[in-house]
């Protein structure tokens, strides 16, 4: 009788592991992706306590040190800029806190953008998968018509109409990249409306709206946060692709495009202008790919 | 099949329709005409350009005169560029740009499936791991980093090799001579090869698990008759359907690239035209990219139907 008791109390002791504790198990085994989260994080950490780091404001003009070199910069330069550890710029501004200032409009953009687009296409395709048929069909006939658009294009002749607002730069990226979110969702959900969950929801009496957003969107959760991960990357990329083309961000604020633009107008006499920026926005694309390839091989182990 | 093709090119022309409509009047919805200027032009001066322009007429008149134009391929004069018409541009910048792409396409096709399916072949060895990090570096490094990085290296430090002097040109276009085409060929092919053998390694691994695959081996066929002839085949399919996309992506980045090296293309002309608020100039080149990557869509959709007998009856 003791020994059954036992056996049994040990067999109430195991407890299940859900398919979340499963991937995330996955995720911390993939050293490129967790190394990817940790370069990360020390990027956004070092973005948002810049101003406590240098002792130059990103906007502060010094006509004495104009693309200076930093004191350790190992080729021999017209001028150097002790204490600024990455150098300055072309008009003597401190490269190492505009290059951190950068991060934080290349991140924010790269965050809000991905928003605006989460939300729409999270919403439109889900509506556009559950209700099926005719309206279906309608909804995404539009998405593949606006697919086959060269959209930077049309991202390019808003900016140049709006005289380059920054908000309208996070609505026009984002209402780019929506249309990939949407087919994912719609995909999903397809798969998931077919599930007894739903019909026992439908049969409850909860009406569409409620059931789209209660039960059909928590469970497309997993790859619509694979495709975020790999959204953030490209938006940041279209952001200082407008910029380096003189159609983003305004001085004296500055992004990662900006940055480079600037680096690349000076690459012959003051290559760390180029190289700086161009390293940091590299890094961070990198690390957002690899922690997106990571949770990706989490949540759907099959390609292993 | 024929069928299905006429079908493919009667589903792109509301797509054309709706650029063309979207394109005009997001154009006509910007503050600032073409005309304004620091000077004020006399009312009755600025009232005959305009009327001359048909920009006198109410918009919807104006977008119809357009469409109407459009259908003659007459894509009007261009407002800043005098004594030329839109048409006469394009025909002087796209085979600048055609040429770019072209080379950049078929360059990222090939040498991209090739690491694509020997990366494959060798699965989680290290030929698998440095293709895919490379690739990995391809996608992640842009396209406005990669081209003046290059053009530091080739053009202003020389580099010399053996004695060869591999400094190149870096910037003009020269009349197309290859030397003026290496750079940004390779900064556009760039990208696209990272992409294409990411496709390629995926696809690849996908089918070599197939169960046809297995047989083909157990019936004792050479490892190359099973990669050449059944293996590729399949895999190929997802790298069709990504020739659109590429064709857009590489469209884009030769914006960058005739702008850093000062290339003659229609992306120089697009950004220019649209800066300037060059209406006409600017709606011409971007129906004019819209109408080359829609041709390569509808071409993609046919080859996938020719390669995949399934796509065809559905």
């Amino acid at each position: 009788m003791i020994a059954t008791g036992q056996t049994l109390k040990a067999v109430d002791e195991i407890k299940g592991r859900s398919l979340w504790v499963d991937a995330r198990r996955r995720l911390v085994k993939n050293r490129a992706a967790m190394a990817g989260i940790v370069i990360l994080a020390a990027i956004a950490a070092l973005a948002l306590l810049a101003p406590l780091l240098s002792p130059y404001a990103y906007d502060e003009v010094n006509y004495d040190i104009i693309a200076c070199a930093p004191g350790w910069w190992p080729v021999e330069t017209a001028c150097t800029a002790p204490g600024h550890i990455f150098g300055t710029d072309s008009v003597g501004r401190d490269l190492f806190v505009r290059v951190l200032f950068g991060a934080r409009v290349s991140l924010a953009v790269g965050l809000v953008a991905t928003l605006v687009s989460l939300l729409i296409g999270v919403l439109y395709g889900a509506t556009a998968g559950y209700l099926g048929g005719r309206v279906d069909a309608l909804m995404m006939r539009v998405v593949d018509i606006l697919y086959s658009l060269p959209f930077v294009f049309f991202v390019i002749i808003l900016m140049v109409l709006f005289d380059r607002n920054f908000i309208l730069l996070f609505v026009a990226i984002g209402a780019v990249e929506w249309l990939t979110m949407a087919r994912i969702v719609r995909g999903q959900t397809l798969s998931i409306k077919q599930k007894e969950f739903i019909e026992a929801a439908r049969a409850g009496g909860v009406g569409p709206f409620a059931i789209i957003t209660r039960h059909v969107i928590p469970n497309v959760v997993g790859p619509v946060m694979v495709y975020v991960t790999l959204t953030v990357p490209g938006v940041i990329l279209t952001e200082s692709f407008l910029s380096f083309l003189g159609l983003g961000i305004q001085e004296p604020l500055t992004s990662w495009g900006v940055l480079i633009s600037d680096g690349a107008d000076q690459m012959e006499t003051a290559p760390w202008m180029l190289l700086f920026p161009a390293l940091f926005m590299a890094v961070t694309l990198f690390c957002f790919n690899y922690v997106g390839d990571g949770l990706r091989d989490a949540m759907d182990p099959k390609d292993r | 099949m024929t069928g299905y093709a006429l079908r493919r090119i009667l589903g792109a022309i509301p797509t054309l329709f709706v650029i063309v409509t979207l394109a005009f009047f997001m154009m006509r919805a910007a503050p600032g005409g073409p005309f304004d200027s620091e000077r004020r032009l006399p009312p009755e001066v600025e009232r005959n350009i305009k009327a001359a322009y048909d920009l006198d007429k109410p918009l919807v008149q104006q977008y119809f005169l357009y469409l109407g134009k459009l259908a003659h391929g007459d894509l009007g004069p261009s407002y800043k560029n005098k004594d030329f018409t839109v048409v006469q541009l394009i025909a002087t910048g796209l085979p600048v740009s055609m040429r770019l792409g072209l080379s950049a396409m078929t360059i990222a096709l090939l040498l991209g499936s090739f690491l694509g399916v020997m990366a494959a072949l060798r699965q989680n060895q290290w030929q698998d791991y440095s293709v895919m990090g490379v690739a990995m570096l391809g996608i992640t490094i842009p396209t406005f980093v990669t081209a003046p990085l290059l053009t530091l290296v080739f053009g202003i430090y020389g580099v010399t090799l053996f004695g060869h002097d591999l400094s190149l040109p870096v910037g003009g276009w020269n009349g197309g001579a290859l030397a003026n085409m290496i750079l940004p060929v390779t900064v556009l092919a760039l990208p696209q090869i990272a992409i294409v053998s990411r496709l390629m390694r995926g696809a690849m691994v996908e089918v070599l698990r197939a169960n046809y695959i297995r047989t083909a081996r157990a019936k004792g066929l050479s490892a190359r008759r099973i990669v050449m002839r059944h293996a590729l085949r399949a895999a190929v399919l997802p790298l069709v359907s990504y020739l659109g996309p590429a064709l857009a992506a590489i469209l884009t980045g030769s914006l960058i690239v005739e702008q850093i090296f000062g290339l003659p293309g229609i992306g120089r002309y697009f950004i220019q035209g649209a800066l300037n608020r060059d209406y006409t100039l600017v709606l011409g080149v971007v129906i004019c990219y819209a109408t080359l990557v829609i041709l390569l869509n509808l071409l993609a959709d046919i080859l996938y139907g020719v390669l995949d007998p399934k796509v065809r009856q559905a």
